[in-house]
């Protein structure tokens, strides 16, 4: 022990350790092993087997715990499954009083939640102490609010019924608590699977469910690996999976429940930038990229991993960065003076380095910082490639660990556009002191929370979550719960009556033409970048009318119309940003010539087989919901969240950019246009597939389109085969969304495709909707899902 | 007086000071390299660019600095010895309208003796037992302050150029300063005149302060900048850089009278002034927190903040001082308690 004397020459800080006595006599009482929490008590693994939990920090075991197996998930989901009609028909006030007491016990074993997360992930006992625990406790108190008010603020919304959550390592308990409080408070029970690394929280938040009385099987916990997590994710008794994890398994997620009617939301990877304008606040964004990158050890998924620093203004910030590394103190995660714990697990830090490695091999020049690090454990120093480009390894995969890419922007422009270059699209940092250009970029970058000033805030009030392949869903906020609800009129979808698929014939028709006996022959294209196109492909099949005589032809469009239409669309980029007076001007224009057209779309309708009266109440909904959505295009507006205080957190919904509809056969123009109009008035550009079977009153409706002002390229029709079309749809990388509304078969198929870009899918199942149906087929629950949530985060004060 | 002029007159004291009762006397012979010596500051000419686009943003600096205090912590014989270093930055403080010789000479022997005996012994510093930084008075108790402290090494700090508000005329400032040095005052802590940095008069707030460090002679100079009064960062900011470059040896933040006193974000911007200036001109410049400090905890986080911002050399008395009148009894009982493993009462520990 150094004297008094000895210290004051040296001035260090000394140790300064967290007492783990308490968390290490919990750990002692469970020396034989922790056991999976299902239907309100702790049961053995069924397969009987156990792995070790292990401290990063001190490579020593913590315990062990059971390894789930597809008989413990099997257990687990009959447990939940048991339990929801009790819990979902509980009024929101009695649920919202169980939510409160797990707030308030999160609250009341804090530090001793701390001290096991810390020791259990190597995340620094400042950061489990002063960020991760109380965030677990918000969440808890803010989802108690929406138990209580779910009935008055969520009319005609059902619990999902049973979700299997599937959590990372890197915020063990507070991603539970992310995936936990909305789940429950909606009237949802749940199955949970703690990550493999780091399980030990969750069973102590098992204890508390125990300690408050929550109503058994309400919240199961099954620890295991990843075979666990595929178990949970193939059982067929779960009606949601939320997973948050990395880009490769949300992919094989989004695969393995394709067509199988589970809701799913993923929260999946990133590389976010971090953009430092030349009129920054330089020392405030110096610590920025501490937050950023050297929160737990940058193990983050919205971690700002990409350094964007404009040239003029880049020495000096390296210099300043290169110093402050150096104040940096890595070492036992319980010692409250350390800055950064240890990486959690040895194959992650391996992974790190090899990452490393490759950016030193690519000729990337390294900063590290000298500070000392233990001798054993899995450390690794805080680190920055200094002069990355985009196209170096490490500028663009994810490192997910304390390693930054800095690269340089000569204008504001080009700062955006490196910032969207990448597959991502998770979080984004602003830095600048000018209002005008902090919020211009915000708004143009391509993620699901842009932080001006700052960076890694998080509210349980505001939504996160992704854009592109970052994953779909929000979590937090009001945006996070419609991930544990259904609208009633989507889980009352009746079976579709089976109708014999139809060959498309593209030979000569049997018989005459009806139609041609009253005028001249007329040619539906395809419509693609507003102009009539004939399709790629050169052939053209038969429409047929309800007794097979032929109505007319319409185009045999293909893959390459598809690749076409998809051009077309991204070039109608000013759609996207017109104001929304300017978007319903034009749709209001297009209800107008509709208007005028009204006869011959009746008589359209009428030779699909339809009468008389249901064809004039179709081509009258249609108008009317036209108009419906012509009046919501400047209403659909965006919330201000109560975060932090002195903040204006701003939720704005956003055009997802291009998306894909694929209509039903069914009300042949009322389907087409329930489903366009509310994409379009969003914003988005689209790349419809009309009815196969009845095409024609979606393609006689494009000379209304080109009389109506509407951009070239905002709608793109293209006939022909609805799965084989929808597939390119599913499967094309710039396509950013897609609806269907197709067989059951096409739902799985299309959702199997849309793992590439992880597009989100909104599919029924192949069952059939009642278009004439206002609560079903128009509303908010479409320009939900026409939009995608980004929340800026704006601090303010002087 | 242009700039220009007043950057003339501030490099007449270039020359390093080597008094025998100022700071040069308590060197830092306890750093590592034991050949540090604090210099006084020459200043530099008014260069506007320094500051013009200077970009403070309030949130950013909040958290920062409400973060220095939740990453770092000293415990046991480490809060100690930071405790006793904080000892030694105290400026020992009376700036009251009641002052008088008989107060003064008890704040000085309290100066002397920061610490009961038993407790310096149970400190393992009995050969070295420490002092305060300095003891701060009016003008018209610099007298009875440097007579009650002779031989003791302790400096005599006085405020001056009409404290607090700082609206009396110049020429009355600057006499005011010379009065001070020549009653034996060693540093003078002036209050600039707030209404320069309001109206952004960077020539006029840059031609008194040069003024005022030429009247101080050998006496170091502190500017105390009123942030109270100044509001915002930016003016925080500005108002240090035109400090230092018109030669003042440290900045201050508060006159203890001003509606907010010493804040850590004020104080964190004040030091990244001093590192910005440190970086340009290679100059060291001191700083000094001062008004509402009470606390040992308060002691703690804003050495942590000298440590973590500017480094190992801003620990000491050279470079860093905390103005402040009752910080002192706190220390005390919490090193008493360190000592006894006991809690203290106020009133087993003598009073300043």
């Amino acid at each position: 022990m150094p004297t008094v004397k000895a210290i004051l020459d040296s001035m260090d800080y000394g140790p300064s350790p967290e007492s783990e006595a308490h968390v290490n006599e919990w750990l002692a009482r469970h020396k034989d092993g922790f056991h999976h929490f299902i239907g309100g008590a702790f049961v053995p693994s069924q397969g009987g087997s156990y792995f070790e939990s292990l401290n990063p920090a001190r490579d020593t075991p913590l315990g062990r715990v059971s390894a789930g197996s597809s008989e413990d998930i099997d257990a687990a989901v009959k447990a939940a499954r048991l339990a929801f009609p009790a819990w979902s028909a509980l009024a929101g006030h009695e649920r919202a009083r169980h939510l409160y007491a797990l707030a308030r016990h999160i609250q009341k074993r804090e530090r001793f939640l701390s001290v096991l997360e810390s020791l259990d992930n190597g995340k620094p006992i400042r950061e489990s102490r002063d960020i991760d625990i109380p965030l677990v406790a918000r969440h808890f108190y803010h989802h108690a609010g929406w138990a209580e008010l779910l009935e008055s603020e969520f009319e005609r919304y059902q619990p999902v019924g049973v979700c299997g959550q599937i959590i990372p390592w890197n915020f063990p308990l507070l991603m539970l608590a992310w995936k936990v409080a909305p789940a429950l408070a909606a009237g949802n029970t749940i199955v949970l699977k703690p990550a493999e690394f780091t399980p030990l929280t969750a069973l102590a938040f098992a204890e508390i469910c125990r300690e408050v009385g929550l109503p058994d099987g309400v919240v199961n916990i099954v620890t295991g690996d990843g075979a666990t997590g595929a178990a949970l994710v193939a059982h067929a008794d779960v009606d949601k999976i939320a997973f948050t994890g990395s880009t490769e398994v949300g992919r094989i997620i989004r695969k393995a429940t394709a067509g199988s009617g589970k809701k799913i939301s993923l929260e999946l990877g990133g590389k976010s930038p971090f953009i430092v304008h030349e009129d920054a606040d330089l020392d405030s964004a110096i610590e920025g990229v501490v937050d950023a990158i050297w929160f737990n050890q940058g193990q983050v998924c919205c971690a700002g991993s990409r350094l964007l620093v404009q040239e003029g203004i880049a020495p000096r910030f390296l210099a300043k960065l290169k110093r402050r590394m150096e104040t940096m103190r890595i070492g036992d995660p319980l010692d409250k003076n350390v800055d950064m714990g240890a990486i959690v697990a040895p194959v992650q830090l391996q992974r790190i380095q090899a990452l490393v490695a490759q950016g030193v091999e690519e000729g990337g020049t390294l900063w590290q910082s000298s500070c000392a690090l233990p001798a054993t454990g899995s450390f690794f120093p805080p680190s920055v490639f200094i002069d990355a480009e985009p196209s170096s390894t490490v500028a663009d995969i994810e490192i997910f660990g304390p390693v930054a890419a800095v690269m340089t922007f000569r204008t504001p422009d080009e700062a955006v556009q490196i910032a969207n270059h990448t597959r991502y699209g998770l979080a984004a940092s602003v830095w600048s002191e000018n209002i005008n250009l902090a919020l211009d970029t915000a708004a143009r970058m391509k993620a699901g929370v842009v932080w001006i000033n700052s960076t890694n805030l998080f509210d349980a009030a505001a939504g996160f979550g992704g854009y592109r392949e970052s994953g779909f869903g929000r979590e937090g906020g009001r945006e996070g719960l419609y991930e544990y609800l259904n609208p009633d009129w989507e889980t009352s979808l009746a079976e579709k009556s089976p109708t014999a698929s139809n060959p498309l014939d593209t030979a000569p028709a049997l018989t005459a033409n009806s139609t041609l006996e009253s005028g001249i022959d007329r040619t539906a294209k395809l419509y693609i970048g507003g102009k009539q196109t004939r399709p790629d492909s050169g052939y053209s099949y038969s429409v047929l009318g309800p007794h097979g005589h032929p109505l007319g032809e319409a185009g045999l469009g293909n893959r390459k119309d598809i690749r076409n239409a998809v051009e077309a669309a991204a070039k109608a980029s000013g759609w996207s940003t017109a104001t929304a007076h300017n978007r319903a001007q034009v749709l209001y224009y297009i209800a107008e010539n509709f208007a005028v057209r009204r006869q011959e779309f009746t008589e359209r309708l009428e030779s699909f087989g339809i009468s008389p009266e249901q064809a004039m109440a179709e081509v009258s909904k249609s108008i009317r919901r036209i108009f419906y959505y012509a009046a919501q295009v400047d209403k659909y507006d965006g919330r201000v969240h109560s975060t932090k205080s002195r903040h204006v957190t701003l939720a704005m919904n956003e055009p997802y950019g291009i998306m894909g509809l694929v209509c039903p056969d069914d009300a042949p123009l009322l389907a087409f246009i329930s489903l366009v109009m509310p994409a379009i008035a969003m914003g988005n550009r689209t790349i419809v597939v009309p009815s196969s079977r009845y095409p024609l009153a979606a393609t006689d409706f494009y000379q209304i389109l080109d009389t109506s002002d509407l951009p070239g390229g905002v709608i793109n029709l293209v006939t022909g085969n609805t799965d084989e079309l929808a597939k390119t749809l599913a499967d094309h990388d710039d396509v950013d969304a897609l609806w269907y509304h197709g067989t059951q078969a096409g739902n799985a198929l299309v959702e199997q495709a849309s793992a590439g870009n992880l597009k989100p899918v909104w599919a029924k199942g192949g069952k059939a909707l009642d278009w004439f149906d206002d609560r079903s087929a128009q509303g908010h629950d479409y320009l939900r899902h026409a939009t995608q949530i980004k929340n800026i985060w704006i601090p303010y004060g002087e | 007086m242009k700039p220009t002029d007043a950057t003339a007159s501030a490099s007449d004291h270039k020359t390093e000071q080597t008094s025998a009762t100022g700071l040069e006397s308590r060197a830092l012979s306890v750093l590592p390299d034991g050949t540090r010596h604090h210099s006084r500051n020459p200043g530099t000419p008014l260069h506007r660019d320094w500051f013009d686009d200077i970009q403070v943003n309030l949130s950013a600096s909040d958290r920062r600095a409400q973060n220095l205090t939740t990453r770092r912590s000293v415990k046991k014989e480490y809060q100690a010895a930071w405790l006793i270093k904080a000892i030694q930055c105290i400026d020992l403080t009376t700036l009251a309208g009641d002052d008088t010789e008989g107060r003064v000479h008890r704040l000085a022997m309290k100066a002397r003796r920061p610490l009961r005996a038993d407790v310096v012994e149970a400190l393992g510093l009995s050969d070295q037992p420490p002092t305060v930084g300095a003891v701060c008075v009016y003008p018209a108790m610099v007298r009875p302050a440097v007579k009650a402290l002779a031989g003791s090494g302790i400096p005599v700090a006085s405020v001056a150029t009409g404290f607090p508000a700082g609206l009396t005329p110049l020429p009355q400032r600057l006499a005011e300063i010379r009065y001070a040095v020549s009653e034996g005052a060693a540093e003078i802590d002036i209050v600039i005149h707030r209404a320069q940095v309001l109206t952004q008069d960077w020539n006029a707030l840059y031609d008194e302060i040069a003024a005022m460090r030429e009247a101080c002679g050998d006496a170091h100079l502190k500017a105390i900048l009123g942030t109270g009064d100044l509001k915002t960062l930016r003016n925080v900011y500005k108002a240090s850089m035109v400090a230092m470059m018109a030669g003042a040896d440290f900045i201050k933040t508060s006159t203890g009278k001003e509606e907010v006193n010493a804040t850590l974000p004020v104080s964190l911007i004040m030091v990244r002034a001093v590192r910005d200036f440190g970086d340009k001109t290679g100059i060291e410049i001191g700083f000094k927190p001062a008004g509402g400090l009470k606390t040992s905890k308060e002691a703690l986080a804003w050495l942590t903040l000298m440590n973590e911002e500017l480094g190992r050399a801003w620990l000491e008395p050279q470079l860093f001082r905390i103005g402040a009148s009752s910080m002192l009894a706190d220390i005390e009982r919490q090193l008493e308690h360190y000592v006894t493993g006991r809690y203290a009462a106020l009133t087993h520990h003598a009073l300043a």
